[in-house]
């Protein structure tokens, strides 16, 4: 059941990722491409490095693009329901018991208790890339644009979309694979 | 005008122009639906936003539910999610099938290369913020720990990170009840001694 695999992994990795789309990248990754094999890491690392380019919700714009490339407009749906009615039902039903839940000092405690999780997720996903980098570009190559990334993003502020364009035109340029 | 059209409107436009993912569309959102549209007041805004942090999921489409259910009902909300997401997903479609159309040209695959080392400082830029956030909540210990605990857990005997979660998510849970019994237990006490001085 194809359509069902699709709606289930976008909904368990929206519902664990406790603290908005980003938290939830390394959850989808795990889904997509451990659990169900649909894309490769580096599939997965090109459609990461164009969705950062766009904009709006991250996990919306990755559960799309997987659910059209798997099951074509219906599976984007389907994926997109998974990403989106869960919580959305769930805000406007609990919106209700406002009070009970906002300064809850359970949720406070739950919300910091993931965030060891996700960052060990995302730790891992970043050495993967870099490995990635490492063995088909070189280390040259691998420490430059990353020096180059910190630099823009982190230093300069540079625009992320400008970032990505700019390493895509060098990519063209000065990496291209004979 | 008509609110399905202002609802589109103002949510298509938080969605093109918000860069970085739902988090950092937040004040844009709420300059269309405090500012702009006068949908709610600040401090409604704040409520909803506090609240729809408590639930996990995205947080743009859950405040785009909530907001466009509050505007228009059932269809309001779905007005409201659709005008945030769609013209960011069919951009993306439309950009990665003209690179996946185009992979095995020398060009595109070296493109994808240099785009490789940017993901990785990314990610690497996005852990390093959940850590910091964990280190401020959590304590430098507790966060060492636990930090040991999920990459053991998960990398090295390869458990699903749901059930790491899950594990974490209840033991939090029932950790700030016991606290907040504790709390009140004492308060009791005091009372009492206070009285029977």
């Amino acid at each position: 059941m194809m359509y069902w695999d699709l709606f289930w992994a976008f909904f368990v990795a929206n519902l664990l990722g406790y603290g908005g789309g980003p938290a939830t990248i390394p959850l989808i990754q795990n889904e997509v491409v451990n659990n169900y094999n649909w894309m490769t890491l580096s599939e997965f690392g090109d459609l990461l490095a164009i969705a950062n380019a766009l904009p709006g919700p991250i996990a919306t714009k990755l559960a799309g693009f997987i659910g059209f490339e798997i099951g074509g407009v219906l599976g984007a749906t389907i994926a997109l329901a998974g990403t989106i009615l869960p919580s959305a039902v769930a805000v406007i039903i609990l919106f209700k018991f406002v009070d009970l839940f906002k300064d809850s000092a359970e949720v406070k405690l739950m919300t910091k208790a993931v965030q060891p999780i996700i960052a060990v997720l995302l730790a891992v996903m970043a050495y993967q890339f870099f490995l990635t980098a490492f063995e088909s570009s070189g280390i040259i190559h691998l420490i430059l644009l990353t020096v180059l990334s910190f630099l823009t993003l982190n230093k300069w502020k540079i625009h992320p979309s400008l970032v990505i364009i700019g390493a895509l035109v060098y990519g063209g340029i000065f990496l291209q694979v004979a | 005008m008509n609110p399905y059209v202002e609802l589109s409107i103002g949510f298509a436009r938080t969605g093109l122009t918000g860069f970085g993912g739902g988090p950092s569309t937040i004040p844009l959102i709420e300059y269309e639906v405090v500012k702009k549209y006068k949908w709610m007041t600040e401090e409604e805004f704040g409520d909803v936003l506090a609240m729809a942090n408590t639930l996990p999921g995205p947080i743009a489409t859950k405040m785009a539910a909530y907001i466009g259910y509050k505007v228009k009902g059932n269809l309001g909300a779905t007005v409201a999610i659709l005008a945030h997401i769609l013209p960011s997903i069919i951009a993306l479609i439309g950009l990665l099938g003209a690179l996946y159309a185009y992979r095995h040209s020398p060009i595109v695959s070296g493109m994808v290369l240099g785009v490789t080392p940017v993901i990785g400082f990314m990610l690497a830029e996005m852990a390093y913020g959940f850590y910091k956030k964990g280190h401020k909540g959590l304590g430098l210990s507790k966060m060492i720990i636990f930090t040991v605990i999920s990459f053991v857990t998960m990398q090295i005997i390869g458990l699903h990170p749901g059930i790491l979660i899950v594990a974490f998510l209840l033991s939090a849970f029932f950790i700030a009840r016991r606290k907040k019994k504790a709390a009140k237990t004492a308060e009791v006490i005091i009372e009492r001694k206070e009285k029977s001085l």
